[in-house]
């Protein structure tokens, strides 16, 4: 029988209690108990960077932490931080920007730039390149991905988007 | 820790989890199948950070985002908090861990060519009782290390800098984040112009990290001039074996790291 694991968690404000499978992912309890599915599996190994959701305050890979190792923490998911209003000027701008196509890197993303402008208000295209280079996208090419960051970065910092 | 010492004794082919930032990657792929995983993650005592009679000492679990903004390790081991910059992605440092990242050894990682550079060593324990094991000792292959079954690196450390030396850290990926196709962790005194007690070890390029001991032998006490410096990055060869990957053969990876030697001394002579 496979190994089972209590789990106690605060999901998106909320407290969830449930008894997982000891080797069942965060992302994937995420997505399949509690139907969460805005956090995306792409390539289950750390590279892609879709299933980026926050564990404690911090970005992570959903795909390389154990939901176990969840116990007692705080996890949000795009559903979240969206609904929290946090991200609105981000995702309004990933929009006019055409800064997403099929969507499926877009809550990654969004939490990945989210987590970069709240560390540096005024970051570099370089910069926002190295900091997204663990978010996969195969749809846009990244530049406007990149110009909806920049774009974001210089409104909230009070000057006229570009 | 005992508990966690206990369970290794007890099921022989359990593995530790640190960060999980390869573990998972390894087991999500099904690259390994352990009975038991114990992860020693919420044990508070290998978080530490601190220096001591001239050591700065990291507690195993210390985070590679942790490295990167200590501003202890910052003044006490720069090349550490300048690898750490080097380290996956954001979301992938919040997780891994420096004890993490010695202990399985990768040999395109970036830390244990850092701790070679710096001279410096790992604190096991096991069920015995605690044994350090020096930088030079510890890293014996491929995924391979010192530490015997059922032992867990508690902690690291490296000698704090000394006024006069200087590090360098480099590394060659195609994108940012990538594996190294070759890297370079360097770390020496300059003296009047001449360069002491230098080393350079590098990673990605052969089965574990090396040090190009020729090189340094080939350097100690010169002036960093271009003709120095271009002799010593063609002893490459002479102190450790390239291992080509797909894409990137054996050839082209000592040309890369004499790329990086030639780099990293300019760097150091400004």
């Amino acid at each position: 029988m496979e190994p089972m694991i209590d789990l106690s968690i605060t999901v998106n404000g909320g407290l969830v209690s449930a008894r997982v499978p000891a080797r069942q992912t965060l992302v994937d309890f995420l997505r399949y108990e509690l139907e969460l599915t805005g956090s995306h599996v792409g390539c289950e190994h750390g590279s892609c960077g879709a299933c980026t959701v926050r564990l404690d305050g911090d970005i992570v890979r959903g795909c390389l932490v154990l939901a176990a190792q969840a116990e007692g923490a705080q996890v949000e998911t795009i559903e979240g931080v969206s609904d929290s209003g946090e991200l609105a000027d981000l995702q309004a701008i990933f929009h006019e920007r055409n800064a997403l196509q099929c969507g499926y890197c877009t809550p990654g993303m969004l939490l990945t730039a989210q987590a970069l402008l709240a560390g540096n208000p005024a970051p570099s295209r370089e910069e926002i390149r190295a900091y997204l280079s663990g978010n996969y996208c195969r749809c846009t090419g990244y530049q406007a991905i990149v110009d909806a960051v920049e774009s974001v970065a210089a409104s909230r910092r009070g000057e006229i988007a570009s | 820790m005992d508990a966690a010492l206990a369970l290794l004794g007890e099921h022989t082919d359990a593995v530790v989890l640190a960060g999980g930032q390869s573990l998972l990657p390894m087991l999500n792929m099904r690259l390994l199948a352990p009975s038991h995983v114990v992860d020693i993650t919420a044990l508070p005592e290998l978080t530490e950070v601190s220096v001591q009679d001239g050591r700065l000492r990291m507690g195993a679990l210390l985070r590679h985002c942790e490295l990167a903004s200590s501003q202890l390790i910052a003044e006490a081991a720069p090349l550490l908090r300048e690898a750490a910059h080097h380290i996956g992605h954001p979301a992938i440092r919040n997780r891994g861990t420096i004890g993490g990242s010695l202990a399985l050894a990768d040999p395109a990682a970036e830390l244990p060519a850092c701790l070679l550079a710096l001279g410096g060593r790992v604190e096991i324990v096991g069920v015995d009782g605690k044994r350090e094991v020096e930088a030079a000792d510890f890293f014996t292959g491929t995924f391979e290390t010192a530490l015997r079954p059922g032992e867990i690196l508690r902690a690291v450390e490296v000698p704090v800098i000394d006024p006069g030396y200087r590090s360098d850290f480099s590394k060659l990926a195609r994108r940012h984040g990538d594996y190294a196709l070759a890297g370079l962790a360097a770390h020496g005194r300059i003296d009047d112009g001449r360069v002491r007690d230098l080393r350079l070890a590098f990673f990605g390029a052969s089965d574990k990290p090396v040090l190009a001991s020729t090189a340094a032998r080939k350097l100690e006490g010169a002036v960093l001039t271009e003709a120095n410096i271009e002799a010593a990055a063609a002893t490459l060869g002479d102190d450790f074996e390239a291992i080509g990957q797909p894409g990137c053969g054996a050839q082209t990876k000592l040309h890369h790291c004499g790329v990086l030697a030639r780099r990293a001394l300019s760097r150091l002579a400004a």
